[in-house]
Formats: structure tokens, C-alpha cells, sequence
């Protein structure tokens, strides 16, 4: 293996759970609701998921149950924002602090014990093509889950009669109400295909990038994916280009550190941070591209009156 | 779905009040069944957690120096968030102002003067200010989203402060450890009693009354709330977003220097790579816990302070981990969130209801409401 395929793997494994929290709440973004946990969902995942693998001795159970403990936590949001209207904005922040807390009590016992490893699929015959063959074709599940996740999602939300429901609730969900569109579970629906992305995120960073539980180990990645779909202006395959980017970045540091640069590493550590700054605030200079692509009731609480 | 929400004509006043007394009843409760499934008797636990920490002097000059951050922080926050400026970086801006006021012990150490303490504080208030500043900029000038800017800087903070007492600011007499030198006499916010609480109090109590006084009583706090409330209605009255933002987070972000550079002086006394449990992001459950009033504030900075105090008592006395304080002050906002619903709606049973009624003829069409 060459220095170049080694480096692209290791941004392939930072750039797959960003890309699959961010293709999650595109689509929770696109049903009108904002779901600012999805880090403490993420957390949620990644400490379930490294359990599930203990328990079961089997990573891939562990990665069912880090998408089952996403979903079953984005509920309570659901239930808080969509059922009792509560703001959707702080009961986010809630169901994030909330995440960190809780995991860091459930993994407590796990600190320092060593993980499963989720072990790659080579595809027969493709991963013999030179070089694209190791990059491409001997990953694990999940990577291939990631991009199977994009074309669904980008094929679900703009070629079907339901995925066109879900944003018609999503830009104005008075008129798709009137329509007789039943706008709450279509977002409890949306909310919960987002927790299930974010648990599977968060478990592939404890059963793939580093098999082992660390506290507070999504560093702020559930952030950076909202950012993402920002980036995107709400469109799967640009959050493709976006999180490889930023997969790009978390990577660069290491292999800046690697060469032996004289640059602190706290200011390396930093760069991904920085580089959400300045993307979003490229993006946003170009006022009528957000415009256009925000979803229009993007954070508004709907109820309907009888 | 069995539950119903029916919008009252009115606030509810009295739910006003009861809405986070039910909240916090209901935490104790849940905090009572996550007891008894990890196996403690819930009632012992529980006094252990909430009561123990109360019964002594020296412990409640721990709370009340454990309040202090997070009411100072909260009161700004509270002026953020009526403002509809979702300031989440408070964290960051704390972390920058005990960096800016740290500079002159560091500097200076021998620099034995009364004006040491009170530069000091100025410092920590224009490094938090000028911290929080950097989101309300981009939001204004490019429209970028303030609550993942904010929240990026954070992250920033916490490595630049790492850097900085790993590197250039590490005590040359520490034995390699990742410490600044300790402050000297004079970059000591002094104790007001001779235990743990120190003159940070002081500054919360002023922070509460002097933002309570600008909401209630001043043009400006008439501004953050039209603004809050509607930015359009805000414009007509000549009010404008921008400067509103600016000043709310500029306040915000001094407040939160103001709490960094305090506690860093009045009970950490050396900067360390870790300087806040937390403290950041507990204020805005804490400004959510007071109705974003300062009195409210200054009340349940008090009572999440207690769930920090509480969670080591807990885990001194019966081994429970340290993160329990954590996992009670998320669910506390949880709870808080959901009992407002009660000032603005009532709930109502529904036995069954047919499928959803499509009302494609006009005379069906039912009035639907948005909810800001």
C-alpha cells in the first residue's frame, strides 16, 4: 500500500460519520425541523455502539444498537418539540448536554477496555483494480452504508410522491396541513431517520476510527455535520464534497504532525473548528443561494387548531 | 395521538411560577428511579445529593462560589436569548476572559499594586467581550449562523488555553506540569468570609440587579424585547437587529470573561488546561431555568450549583460517577422545556379520532397557527 492510499482510507474513515450525521439532518432539516443534538445523539451511538460489540461480541449487533439508542434518543426530542411544541433550538442544546452527561455515565466502566473492530468487506474482483481497488472496494460496511444513505436520500427526497410530502412539509406546513398532510408524524418520522443516522455515526467512530470508548469522543463532530448541511445548502451529494473536505482537514494534522512541521498541535487540533467558521461564512455571504434552499419553515413549530 | 394541545387565551400566570417547580419536582423524581436502577436506595441518595451539600456552612460558601459563574453567565445569556441571539459560545467567551485577565499575574507576578485585581477583571471583560464579539460580526456582517460559530469557538478557546500553559505560560517551576504559575497575593480575588466564596458573588449580585433594572426599566431593555419578539416590528420602531446583536453579545461574552477571569482568580488561583466544569453550557440551562429573568436567574444558578456540589457528594459518599451531575442538569432542561408548554397551552385527552381529516373543500379548512 502507497502513502497516498493510506492517507486516503484514514480521510475516508474521518469523512464517513460526518457524511452520514449530515445526509440524517438534511433530511430532519427538510421535513422544517432543526434538531440541534445531533452531537448528544452521536454520543449516544458511539457509547451504545461500543457496548452493543461488548455485549454481543459482535460489532455489527454493536452498530444496530448505537442506530437504535440515536433513534430511541432523537424521540425525545420528537416528543418534546413536535408534541409539546417546546423550542426547537434550546430542547436541541437539552437533548446534547444531555447525551454528553449520560454518556459519559454509561461508559464509565468502559474507559480503557479495548473494542471490536468493525472488519472490512473486500469486494471480490473490484478491490484487485490497481490502486481505486484497496481505496474503494475494502471498506467496511459502514462506508458503503454512507454513500448508499446519499443516493437514497437524494433519490427519496426529489424523485417520490413521499419524499416531496416531506418537504412540501418542510417549506410550508400550513398548506400541506390544508392538504390533509398529517405534518406531525411526517416529522417524527424525519426526526427519527436523523437520530438513526446520528447513533450509526457515532457508533462508527467507536466501532471503526477507534475502537475504544472515550469520553466526550465525538469532539464536537455532531456540530460540524449541522454546519455541513449549511454547506450543502440542503442538497444530499454536496454534503459528499463537504464531509470529505472536512475529513481532509481532521486528517491533514495528523500528517502534519507525522512530517515533523513545527506547528503546535493544539493549533493543528484546531483547524477543523476554524474551518467550519470559514466555510459557513463563505456560504453565507451568497444570500440568495441560502435563501432559496432553506427550507421556509426551517425551526417553526406547527398545531394545528381544531 | 391521545393528547391535544388547546392554546390559551392568555398566558397562565400561575404556570408562569409552577412550570419549573414541576420541572425540578420531576427531575428529583426521575433522578429518584435512575437511583434505584443503579441499585441505591432512592431517598438516601437523594438526600445525599440535594440535602447533605445544604447543611453545612463551609459547603454553601462551595455553592455559592460554584453559583457565581453560572449566574453571571446566565444573566447575559438571558439578555441573548430574549433577544432571539442564540448565544451558545459562553463557554469560549469564559475560557478567553480568564485568559486576557490571566495575562497580567502571569506577566507581572511581581507587580504588588491594588490596581492588579480590578485590571485584571477589566481584562477578563474585554477578552469575553471581544471573544463573543467574533460570532455576532459574522452574523451581522455575512449572516452567518451565530449558534455553530459560537460553538466552534469554543473548541478554539479550549486548545489555545491548552496551548498556552503547556507552552510559553507553563510555570517554569512546575515541575513540567501543565500549570501556569500560581497568582500572587495580589491577583487573588480575596474571600468574603474566609471560605470559598469570594468577591465573584459580589459581581453576580450587581450583574443581577443591573441587567434586571436595564430589562424592566430602560429603553434598551424595551429594545431586546420588541426585537426578541418580532426583529420586523423591532425595525419599524427604528430599533436596529445589528446593534442589537452586537450588544447582546458583546454583554454576554463581558459577563462571561468577567465569570472566567473571577473564578480563575477567587478559587482556581493558576490557569490549568481545564478551568470550568461546564459552566458555559449550565448557564443556558440556567437562564432557560429562570424564565430569562435575572432574578429567576440568580435562583436557579443556586440550584444547579447544587446539582455540581451534589455530584460529588455523591460520588464521595456512595461511589456514584461524577457525571450523574451532568446527566441531572440535562434532564432538568428537559423537563423545564417541556412544563412551559403548560403557560401557553392546555392539554386536553382525546378518547380516539378518526384518521386524519383531509379537508380538500374550502368550507372544511380549519385555521392552523404558527407557533414562533
Amino acid at each position: 500500500m502507497t502513502t497516498v492510499e493510506a492517507i486516503l482510507l484514514t480521510v475516508i474513515t474521518a469523512a464517513t460519520p460526518l457524511m452520514i450525521a449530515a445526509i440524517g439532518e438534511l433530511v430532519v432539516e427538510r421535513s422544517g425541523v432543526l434538531n440541534l443534538g445531533v452531537e448528544g445523539m452521536m454520543i449516544m451511538g458511539a457509547v451504545m455502539g461500543f457496548a452493543g460489540a461488548q455485549w454481543t461480541g459482535n460489532a455489527y449487533l454493536g452498530v444496530v444498537i448505537g442506530i437504535l439508542a440515536g433513534a430511541a434518543f432523537s424521540l425525545l426530542f420528537a416528543f418534546l418539540t413536535l408534541t409539546l411544541v417546546a423550542n426547537q433550538v434550546a430542547t436541541g442544546l437539552a437533548l446534547t448536554l444531555l447525551g454528553l452527561g449520560l454518556s459519559g455515565m454509561i461508559g464509565e466502566s468502559f474507559v480503557g477496555q479495548p473494542g471490536i473492530k468493525l472488519d472490512p468487506i473486500v469486494i471480490p474482483g473490484l478491490s484487485a483494480i490497481p490502486f481505486l481497488g484497496p481505496v474503494l472496494f475494502s471498506q467496511d460496511l459502514i462506508v458503503y452504508a454512507s454513500f448508499a444513505l446519499i443516493f437514497g436520500v437524494s433519490w427519496f427526497l426529489f424523485r417520490t410522491r413521499a419524499g416531496l410530502t416531506l418537504r412540501s412539509v418542510g417549506d410550508n406546513h400550513v398548506s400541506a396541513h390544508s392538504l390533509g398532510i398529517a405534518v406531525i408524524r411526517v416529522r417524527y418520522l424525519a426526526v427519527l431517520f436523523g437520530g438513526a443516522c446520528a447513533g450509526l455515526a457515532g457508533a462508527q467512530l467507536s466501532v471503526v476510527y477507534t475502537p475504544q470508548w472515550i469520553e466526550n469522543m465525538t469532539a464536537g463532530r455532531g456540530w460540524i455535520a449541522l454546519a455541513l448541511v449549511v454547506f450543502a445548502s440542503w442538497r444530499p451529494w454536496r454534503i459528499v464534497a463537504g464531509a470529505y473536505l472536512f475529513g481532509a482537514v481532521t486528517i491533514a494534522q495528523f500528517h502534519a504532525q507525522a512530517i515533523g512541521l513545527k506547528i503546535p498541535s493544539q493549533f493543528l487540533s484546531s483547524l477543523p473548528y476554524l474551518a467550519t467558521i470559514l466555510v459557513l461564512v463563505l456560504i453565507s455571504r451568497n444570500r440568495r443561494l441560502t435563501l432559496i434552499n432553506t427550507p421556509a419553515a426551517l425551526g417553526k413549530s406547527f398545531v394545528a387548531e381544531r | 395521538m391521545p393528547l391535544e394541545l388547546i392554546k390559551r387565551p392568555e398566558h397562565s400566570r400561575l404556570m408562569a411560577i409552577a412550570s419549573p417547580i414541576i420541572a425540578i419536582s420531576l427531575t428529583v423524581a426521575a433522578g429518584a428511579i435512575l437511583f434505584a436502577a443503579m441499585g441505591h436506595d432512592p431517598a438516601s441518595a437523594l438526600y445525599f445529593y440535594f440535602i447533605d451539600p445544604l447543611s453545612t456552612g463551609w459547603s454553601l460558601e462551595e455553592l455559592v462560589s460554584k453559583a457565581t459563574p453560572l449566574v453571571l453567565i446566565g444573566v447575559g445569556l438571558a439578555v441573548c436569548f430574549i433577544s432571539n441571539n442564540w448565544n451558545i459560545g459562553a463557554e469560549g467567551q469564559y475560557t478567553f476572559g480568564a485568559i486576557a485577565g490571566s495575562t497580567i499575574p502571569i506577566y507581572f507576578w511581581e507587580w504588588d499594586s491594588v490596581l492588579v485585581l480590578p485590571l485584571m477583571m477589566i481584562m477578563g471583560m474585554i477578552g469575553g467581550a471581544a471573544y463573543g464579539a467574533i460570532p455576532a460580526l459574522l452574523k451581522t456582517r455575512f449572516g452567518t449562523n451565530e449558534i455553530l460559530t459560537s460553538l466552534m469557538l469554543v473548541y478554539v478557546a479550549g486548545l489555545f488555553l491548552d496551548w498556552l500553559v503547556r507552552g510559553p505560560w507553563r510555570d517554569p517551576g512546575g515541575f513540567n506540569f501543565p500549570e501556569s504559575r500560581d497568582f500572587s497575593e495580589a491577583a487573588i480575588l480575596p474571600s468574603l468570609t474566609g471560605g470559598a466564596m469570594h468577591w465573584g458573588a459580589v459581581f453576580a449580585v450587581i450583574a443581577v440587579v443591573v441587567v434586571a433594572i436595564l430589562l424592566a426599566r430602560t429603553i434598551k431593555g424595551f429594545e431586546v424585547r420588541v426585537i426578541g419578539q418580532s426583529g420586523r416590528a423591532g425595525a419599524f420602531a427604528g430599533f436596529s437587529r445589528a446593534r442589537m446583536t452586537y450588544f447582546a453579545f458583546l454583554l454576554s461574552g463581558a459577563l462571561a470573561g468577567l465569570a472566567g477571569i473571577a473564578t480563575v482568580s477567587g478559587s482556581v488561583q493558576q490557569l490549568q488546561p481545564v478551568i470550568s466544569p461546564g459552566y458555559g453550557f449550565t448557564a443556558i440551562i440556567v437562564a432557560f431555568l429562570g424564565r430569562l429573568n435575572p432574578v429567576g436567574v440568580l435562583i436557579a444558578g443556586l440550584m444547579l450549583a447544587l446539582t455540581y456540589l451534589g455530584g460529588e457528594a455523591a460520588q464521595v459518599t456512595m461511589g456514584v460517577s461524577d457525571k450523574l451531575a451532568r446527566v441531572f442538569q440535562g434532564m432538568l432542561l428537559f423537563f423545564v422545556l417541556g412544563c412551559d408548554t403548560l403557560i401557553l397551552y392546555r392539554f386536553r385527552l382525546v378518547r380516539s379520532r378518526g384518521p386524519h381529516a383531509p379537508c380538500v373543500s374550502p368550507a372544511n379548512l380549519k385555521p392552523v397557527k404558527d407557533v414562533p
